[in-house]
């Protein structure tokens, strides 16, 4: 089954296209991390996913086959919008009172076991919490809608070290008891390594890559060598990205599917994911999207997978 | 190494508890693989000891339960650990334990190895890559069947277990 799948997605506020020909398929059981700098559409994708907003173009559907926004999909999903927006005039025991009310499905004893857990006292406003017990608060809200996917836009975006610690403990603990399926959104891209297993990468409104973590590590490569040569390799291999200095250049590959002989007197190294990440980010032009062929339409700029190198 | 400073949080079922060195490029399911080893070396897990259970793992380092059975996975292919359907995993090998007099006597004729390096001018990380080398290629040409490869990665172990050992066998040289 897959958890989210979208084709030729693309959403349009007035004259701007926040999100542009977005095709990806999830397969459930991961969890993912959704990656782009500020702007880049991630907000816009998810509440296409979670039905907040209706596309301008294309479709997307949810839990093998849902349509995203129907009532089958909202009781199997929960999603937790950005800054984990709470009543702060109700106490801990109103919200849950509350959130039971308001949902299909709800288990009252996991959202109260779980908030003992956390020694975060039901008769305290929301308010009066710390971010980080409002943040758990609204995961256990999600947790006890039962779902089988959870969304949560930009969770980590305003926890401190120690929050975002336990915060990604209790969801990777919710994901190892209920085998439920994550997608997350996210700016901070160290130590997503630890976390997601999949990830979505989104710049300016498209789609760069897609996919396992593990495939897209095992899909690259850092070669180095002398920086006279840089351009002759850049030219014949998909080079994502390139460092150089005087002498040595840096240059990050894309191997597609077959590993490339070394050139002499250069070495491979492989790549790690922040790296990987980055590397993306700072050329939005490369994509490495593997799967169907793009469809035909206004996104033929990225579909070499080199990027335009000055 | 897992030993818990006060005021740590409830552990669970098992003897050990996993830490997590994210600096070290080791990727990170190999890194509980190696370190369930270590404790079988070390004598701090024997046939019969649980796993620290998925949920457990996961909810003190936040990790992906999938980099975690993951580990126990690899664990199983090396005739290590074995899962027991609605219980856990539990260690079903053991690794490499030689009788303490064979540990001392080895020890003792590579604290003279250590001596000899070192008065040809050899520092600590020059002595830990020869070693490896010579390990890589000792294993390479000699005993092909014999441990499971991956772990056997040059550099790594040498260096960990260095430490492991420096810890908890002080007393037997």
């Amino acid at each position: 089954m897959n958890a989210v799948e979208a084709a030729g997605l693309s959403k349009r506020f007035r004259r701007t296209w926040a999100l542009r020909d977005c095709t990806l398929t999830v397969p459930a059981g991961h969890v993912v991390a959704l990656v782009g700098p500020n702007g880049a559409g991630k907000t816009t994708l998810l509440n296409l996913m979670v039905g907040l907003t209706a596309p301008t173009t294309g479709s997307v559907t949810v839990l093998g086959g849902e349509q995203a926004g129907s009532a089958a999909a909202r009781s199997a999903i929960a999603f937790v919008a950005q800054d984990a927006p709470l009543y702060g005039n109700l106490s801990v025991a109103d919200t849950l009172h509350l959130a039971r009310n308001l949902n299909l499905r709800w288990d009252q004893r996991r959202a109260t076991g779980r908030l003992a857990e956390l020694g975060i006292p039901l008769n305290r406003k929301v308010g009066k919490l710390s971010g980080g017990q409002q943040a758990q608060l609204a995961l256990t809200l999600a947790v006890a809608r039962l779902p089988e996917l959870i969304i949560l836009d930009e969770p980590l975006a305003r926890l401190d070290p120690l929050a975002r610690h336990d915060f990604m403990a209790s969801l990777m603990a919710a994901v190892a008891e209920d085998g439920l399926s994550v997608l997350f959104s996210s700016h901070v891209v160290a130590e997503l390594e630890r976390v997601a297993d999949y990830l979505i990468v989104l710049s300016r409104g498209q789609m760069q890559m897609s996919g396992t973590v593990d495939d897209l590590i095992a899909g690259h490569c850092v070669l180095t060598g002398p920086a006279a040569e840089a351009d002759i390799y850049s030219e014949r291999l998909p080079v994502v990205h390139i460092r150089r200095a005087g002498v040595q250049a840096h240059l990050l590959v894309r191997m597609n599917g077959h590993a490339e002989p070394v050139p002499p007197g250069w070495t491979a190294h492989p790549v790690d994911l922040e790296e990987l990440v980055l590397a993306y980010l700072r050329e939005p032009g490369a994509s490495a999207l593997p799967g169907p062929a793009r469809l035909p339409g206004p996104a033929a700029q990225s579909d070499t997978g080199v990027a335009m190198l000055s | 190494m897992s030993g818990n400073p006060p005021g740590t949080e409830a552990a669970g079922p098992s003897p050990i508890a996993f830490r997590l060195e994210p600096g070290s490029g080791v990727p990170t399911y190999l890194q509980l693989v190696q370190q369930v080893e270590q404790a079988l070396r070390l004598g701090y897990l024997e046939p019969g000891d649980q796993l620290p259970r998925v949920k457990d793992v996961v909810g003190s380092l936040a990790i992906n339960p999938n980099t975690v059975l993951k580990a126990y996975r690899e664990l199983e292919h090396r005739g290590l650990a074995g899962g027991r359907p609605g219980q856990g995993t539990f260690v079903e090998g053991t690794l490499g334990r030689v009788g303490l007099p064979e540990q001392t006597e080895l020890r003792r004729a590579l604290v003279g190895w250590l001596r000899a390096a070192d008065e040809a001018g050899l520092d600590a990380d020059g002595m830990v890559a020869l070693f490896s080398a010579a390990l890589r290629d000792f294993t390479d040409s000699a005993g092909n069947g014999q441990p499971a490869r991956p772990s056997q990665r040059p550099g790594r172990p040498g260096r960990s277990g260095g430490r492991g050992r420096g810890s908890a066998a002080e007393g037997v040289a």
